[in-house]
């Protein structure tokens, strides 16, 4: 197989996939359902529910906040409990929506059967309906990033779009999401994909899958050759293998990868180069909130970590407690545990199980404390290790200097903000030096910088 | 002889435009700088901490010179001199003394290790700010103190350290010259300029968690519940209560203690008081316990 990868940089973790083979499950519905208002990139959702209103599974509880935003739909039947805060994935307490769950009754515009439904059979779907249908459906970025997936379709005016990239990489340890949703609904992210395509008004399409998944890259290659390679088929696209390595599944790695060609450093994005990359996830959403009228309230999550009983792959309602999907794998191990929200290279680190699925919880990993504990950092041996990691071509042993000697000027020249925090230059580092929690820092300051300087224009 | 006469002549005459040249330009291009500047820098600590909220010394002797040119010295204040440096200024540049009362940085904080419970154990870089775009932090507590300095970090005058014990930053007030620098250092604005008072007596709600009552509550054992009760009991209406934390106005506070009796979590703290007599205690406390 000719495996293609991005140009400069990235490392090859340990993989870790135990899940793999675990079919996806239905998980079991939550007593209660947490729903921060905060699940995307942009202005938070404003509720349209309030205390004591029934509401069923797909009913609008929140409506986009703003241009950047998106709604929030209930994954369950039952009546709003309250408006309040609770622990969301940032750690901090949130505005959320707290159903109570009572039965589970859909909303009657919503088609559950199973039946696939083709481009072909709906010919009202211009490209504007397709967008304004995907934007009312609160579908955003399913990877993790959680930008919301109409704005992504509709590029500034600036920029053409030449290709839809899929992105199926999922080069996170661990994750298995992905991969599942794959091999489940094929058939669905195709149709997806071809959506996409015509919202964004491309013929060419990519599906970019890592070399650890060859059943993936079988299926659809075969799903793509009897959909798309027809005399009738007006589309050209390729299921594009790629070498497994981290992190691949980043929009500027992956787009170097499948098309060759380099996004220039922000605020360029994806499409400066024609380029619009989205998940398999996300591919899978747009079918059913397109083609089923399902707005985006459940997802495929994968609950793994080495020492849990039964790690699996689920498909839960959002606003499930995390608690609740750790039991289904046979409870919190023993000792002390690291939980984090996504994979362990970019996953976030949480203090509380109550912590509710959002939209762009991939997956819940708990590692156990031995293998998370931090080594004590020595001294930086200047052996470079972290610059030939790093996927962006920085310098990372400089950038977290400059944070940390608070040289923002510098910073900025050095390129800070170009760093996507993937934490290749961290897991590398033989001195065990904190490098992305300085950067981080470094760029947090140095983007604020920027943002005040623009605002004074 | 001749070629000695002829140098000299040539140097001589070399030496005079220059003069000439040097002499024009010095003219010209004078620069006039007030004597005054000088002389208020002179009088200035020297720390160019920046606390006046000017770019060193030199700045605020500049300022204030084009103040008193102005005819007024208000809003200029240097606070690691105080009262005596700005008196001496005042004195120096004819102005009335501009009055400033004396500030000092209060940790509004009191989520000690035995009031606020661990729930995690944070293993990241060591500083508040790493610590604070993580997560809560090492507590349940989103608005507490996260203990690592970086306030101690910031203050150029050893002021301020974090307590080993307590895990919570403590002031020295002799030392302490509210300049700000630790105020501007911690990310969850938990430090606070506040009147040092009478007798360096004062008193204040040691705590910023907005979260509502019951979460508040189940983070921290000393944390403001926004009840209220300080906001009915203060006399002079001192205090606010707004998202769920309340607030004393140093500027109307009179320091009668009211509103820390009625605190039913202990998050109002009056400091430098001199301690109760005994017998009056024991008789509240009583009181609390039936």
């Amino acid at each position: 197989m000719n495996a293609r990868t991005f140009s400069i940089g990235g490392i090859h973790p340990e993989e870790n996939k135990l899940t793999h083979e675990v079919a996806t499950k239905v998980a079991a519905l939550p007593k209660q359902a947490i729903f921060p208002l905060s699940q995307h990139i942009g202005a938070p959702a404003k509720p349209v529910v309030q205390k004591g209103d029934k509401v069923k599974v797909g009913t609008l509880i929140a409506e986009a906040g703003g241009f950047v935003s998106a709604p929030i739909f209930s994954s369950v039947s039952g009546t709003v409990f309250k408006i309040d805060t609770a622990i969301d994935a940032t750690g901090y307490r949130k505005p959320v929506i707290i159903i109570n769950v009572e039965g589970d009754e859909w909303e009657e515009t919503i088609d559950r059967s199973d039946k696939l439904e083709t481009v072909e059979a709906h010919p009202e779907l211009t490209p504007e309906e397709i967008v304004n249908r995907v934007k009312e459906a609160g579908v955003v970025g399913m990877g993790g990033a959680c930008f919301p997936t109409f704005i992504k379709l509709t590029p500034p005016p600036t920029a053409k779009a030449e290709c839809v990239i899929i992105n199926a990489v999922e080069c996170e340890p661990y994750i298995t999401a992905d991969f599942r949703l794959m091999m489940e609904h094929a058939d669905e992210i195709l149709v997806g994909l071809e959506l996409l395509m015509i919202a964004a008004k491309v013929t060419t399409g990519y599906i970019g899958i890592e070399t650890n998944k060859p059943a993936a890259i079988e299926l659809l290659t075969e799903k793509v050759i009897t959909k798309f390679n027809v005399q009738s088929s007006k589309f050209n696209v390729s299921v594009v293998p790629l070498k497994q390595r981290y992190p691949q599944g980043g929009e500027k790695q992956l787009v170097d990868a499948v098309i060759q060609r380099q996004v220039p450093a922000p605020p360029a994005i994806p499409v400066n180069v024609g380029a619009i990359v989205q998940n398999v996830g996300t591919a899978f959403a747009v079918y059913e909130a397109v083609m089923k009228h399902k707005p985006l309230f459940e997802r495929y999550t994968t609950v793994t970590g080495k020492r849990l009983a039964n790690p699996g792959n689920f498909l839960v309602r959002m606003g499930t407690p995390m608690q609740d999907l750790i039991d289904a794998c046979g409870g919190m191990p023993e000792g002390d545990n690291k939980l984090l929200a996504g994979g362990p290279m970019m996953g976030k680190a949480l203090t509380s199980t109550e912590v509710p699925i959002c939209k762009g919880t991939n997956s819940v990993t708990i590692i156990s404390d031995d293998e998370a504990r931090r080594k004590e950092p020595q001294p930086c041996i200047r052996c470079a290790k972290c610059v030939g990691v790093c996927p962006m071509g920085l310098e990372p042993y400089l950038l977290a200097k400059l944070s940390e000697i608070k040289n923002w000027e510098r910073a900025e020249q050095e390129d800070i903000v170009s760093c996507i925090e993937c934490g290749s230059c961290q897991f590398t580092c033989p001195a065990h030096r904190p490098l992305l929690d300085n950067i981080r820092q470094g760029k947090a300051t140095v983007m604020g910088i920027i943002r005040s300087r623009a605002a004074k224009k | 002889m001749d070629f000695i006469l002829i140098a000299v002549i040539v140097l001589g005459a070399i030496g005079l435009i220059a003069a000439l040249v040097l002499f024009a330009a010095s003219k010209k291009f004078a620069v006039y700088e007030d004597p005054r500047i000088a002389q208020v820098s002179e009088l200035l600590p020297g720390a160019n901490c920046g606390g006046c909220g000017f770019p060193g010394c030199s700045g605020m002797a500049d300022a204030l010179v084009k103040g008193a040119d102005a005819g007024s010295l208000d809003g200029l204040s240097c606070p690691v001199g105080g009262a005596v440096v700005m008196g001496k200024v005042a004195d120096l540049l004819g102005m009335a003394i501009a009055n400033s009362e004396p500030m000092v940085a209060v940790v509004r904080c009191n989520g000690t290790c035995e009031h606020r419970q661990k729930i995690a154990e944070y293993a990241g870089l060591r500083t508040c700010a790493a610590m604070h775009a993580c997560g809560a932090g090492e507590t349940a507590c989103g608005f507490g103190c996260l203990g690592c300095g970086d306030c101690m970090e910031a203050c150029q005058f050893g002021a301020i350290h974090v307590n080993p014990e307590t895990g919570i930053p403590e002031v020295d007030e002799e030392k302490c010259t509210s300049c700000g620098a630790c105020v501007k250092a911690c990310p969850r604005n938990i430090i606070e300029l506040r009147k040092k008072g009478p007798k360096g007596r004062r008193v204040y709600v040691s705590c910023v968690n907005k979260d509502k009552g019951p979460a508040a509550m189940k983070a921290c054992a000393v944390s403001c519940i926004g009840c209220g009760k300080c906001e009915k009991e203060c006399p002079f209406g001192a205090i606010t209560v707004e998202n769920n934390l309340a607030y004393i106005d140093f500027g109307k506070c009179r320091l009668c203690r009211k509103c820390e009796k009625v605190c039913p979590k202990h998050a109002i703290v009056a400091v430098n008081f001199p301690a109760p007599k005994p017998k009056p205690e024991e008789e509240e406390r009583k009181e609390e316990t039936v």
